[in-house]
């Protein structure tokens, strides 16, 4: 079991006050606060070795593209992927999935189907409209039930050898749902089609590992697990990332450039034109080492319990209605009030310290399925604790009785 | 009485509330009574861009006046609009145009003008200021 009151002891944000109350954090999936060891792997970069990587001979540059390769092999291991070089830097999720659609542009042809879940963020769904218009590819969706669980029956009925690639979020971020991706994988390779597995909200919850997953592309945004902004990453299967073009030209994608022709660099270094976040890279790095430190079993076990609590609590509010009630999900709460606007909860949630996002959190498919301008949603960390799941809970019932 | 008196007015009666909760509950009170714009004009071309909350907003001459008639699915927004069109509305729109914005801020509701997307008090005013500058080429 983990010590929550030490673990919190390493996020000086969390002593912060709002509207001066102590802050009570709940939009985690949105992005979740940083510790002290992060913070200090990026001090320790721009103090004792900030460099451009794998150029210069210099010893700073050296140490630099050493720390940074370091943190490639550091998310390698985490994910399990078998080689190195199938992890791509990237900026985040929005960046990797952008970079496999444009790639799969050279790919299809009319008529070739996608399909996407109900269940997507817009993030996974806009870069696949822009391949379809692109190629002429036909975008089906998979349907999901009023829980929030993807209709696997009716997903058997779209598969057919036109599918070339099946993209799926692995935790929907507005409804906590966790997809059986393994089970949408076998399929979608049972008619030869690709899989991308948007592990955005996964990642930071669970230990994903790719091979024994088979998974094609998966991935991933460092600032939902503990690490900064502006960092992500893209796994692929090598015999996929071969396949694809690179995405942006620039340096350090190059093997030889004329006025003529150029040639690409070997994987990764084929995706990672320019310099990269370099600090960000190690930071992710250093975040993926806080979290293994605690351990995903533990912060599993105890962001379920959180789950459980908060649900029960919650549901004790009248007229309060929980969206996404997967038997199988994670500790995200999206929730309305009968009467009650989601952007009225929020602001005054707000004026009580207590940060949730509110809106339709990019998923408009998902709130025009409700019927539902948006929700509130409040997503949990392992960080949180019950005591600020009853400042919520209190939060909302005072909110009620401004608003009604 | 013009806008600048009336801003002062709307400044004195929330310089009242000792904190935020009465200040609310004040915004919410006004956002109920705020009159509410024909159903007919709720239609999706007056939707305001930019909020979380939906909000219409329909535009009249009357006379040599502008007159704002609006409403919002959000109570809180309401209260927002209700505040603006007391500000603003059933003036000329020559001097809405003109008209600062500086008492939003006096009212303690600054965090409302954030240029964040999830609320629209910045593309509410931008809209109201819209409509003044049309009716007032029309004028001319």
């Amino acid at each position: 079991m983990l010590d929550v009151q030490k673990i919190r002891k390493d996020f000086p944000i969390l002593k912060r006050e709002v509207n001066g109350k102590l802050l009570v954090y709940l939009d985690n999936a949105a992005t979740s606060q940083t510790p002290k060891q992060v913070m200090d792997a990026i001090v320790d970069y721009y103090s004792n070795y900030n460099a451009n990587i794998h150029r210069g001979v210099h010893t700073l540059s050296q140490e630099a593209t050493d720390k940074y390769e370091a943190a490639r092999h550091k998310i390698q291991n985490h994910f399990n992927a078998a080689e190195s070089h199938e992890i791509i830097f990237t900026s985040g999720t929005t960046h990797s999935i952008n970079l496999v659609a444009n790639g799969f542009s050279t790919l299809l042809e009319k008529g070739d189907e996608l399909l996407v879940s109900a269940m997507e963020h817009h993030s996974n769904i806009v870069p696949w409209q822009m391949l379809a218009e692109r190629t002429g590819a036909i975008l089906k969706v998979i349907p999901m039930n009023l829980e929030g669980e993807l209709l696997m029956d009716k997903y058997d009925d779209l598969l057919s050898d036109k599918t070339r690639l099946v993209f799926c979020n692995h935790i929907s971020n507005a409804l906590g749902t966790i997809n059986p991706i393994e089970e949408i994988i076998q399929k979608a390779h049972g008619v030869g089609a690709a899989v991308l597995i948007d592990g955005a909200q996964a990642a930071p919850h669970i230990k994903v590992d790719v091979q024994k997953l088979d998974i094609d592309f998966y991935t991933v945004s460092a600032h939902k697990m503990c690490g900064p902004t502006g960092v992500g990453m893209l796994y692929g299967k090598e015999e996929w990332l071969n396949k694809l073009p690179p995405y942006q030209g620039g340096g350090e994608m190059i093997a030889e450039v004329t006025f003529e022709k150029t040639t690409y660099a070997e994987l990764p270094h084929k995706f990672e034109a320019g310099t990269p976040n370099i600090c960000g890279g190690i930071a992710f790095g250093a975040a993926l080492d806080y979290m293994n430190s605690i351990g995903f079993e533990a912060i599993a076990a105890y962001e379920h319990e959180l789950l459980e609590y908060a649900t029960q609590k919650l549901l004790d509010i009248d007229g309060l209605k929980i969206y996404g009630t997967a038997k199988n999900k994670t500790s995200v709460i999206s929730f309305n009030i009968e009467g009650i606007h989601p952007y009225d909860i929020g602001t005054i949630l707000d004026k009580l310290g207590i940060a949730v996002r509110t809106g339709h959190h990019c998923a408009q498919p998902i709130m025009d399925f409700y019927g539902i301008p948006g929700t509130v949603r409040a997503s949990f960390c392992f960080y949180n604790t019950k005591k600020e799941v009853d400042a919520l809970v209190a939060g909302v019932k005072r909110a009620v009785n401004m608003l009604l | 009485m013009e806008i600048k008196e009336i801003q002062q007015e709307i400044v004195e009666e929330f310089s009242m509330f000792d904190d935020w909760m009465q200040r609310y509950e004040y915004m919410i009170e006004l956002g109920k009574s705020l009159p509410l714009i024909d159903e007919k004009y709720k239609t999706d071309d007056n939707i305001i861009k930019g909020c979380q909350s939906k909000v219409w907003v329909h535009a009249e001459l009357e006379n040599d006046k502008l007159v704002f008639t609006a409403d919002s699915d959000a109570i809180i927004t309401k209260g927002i609009i209700a505040i603006l069109i007391r500000a603003f509305s059933d003036q000329k729109p020559q001097n809405i145009i003109e008209a600062d914005t500086e008492f939003i801020d006096e009212i303690g509701l600054k965090e409302h003008l954030s240029p964040n997307r999830a609320n629209g008090l910045v593309s509410m005013i931008k809209q109201l200021k819209l409509y003044a500058v049309a009716y007032q080429t029309q004028l001319n």
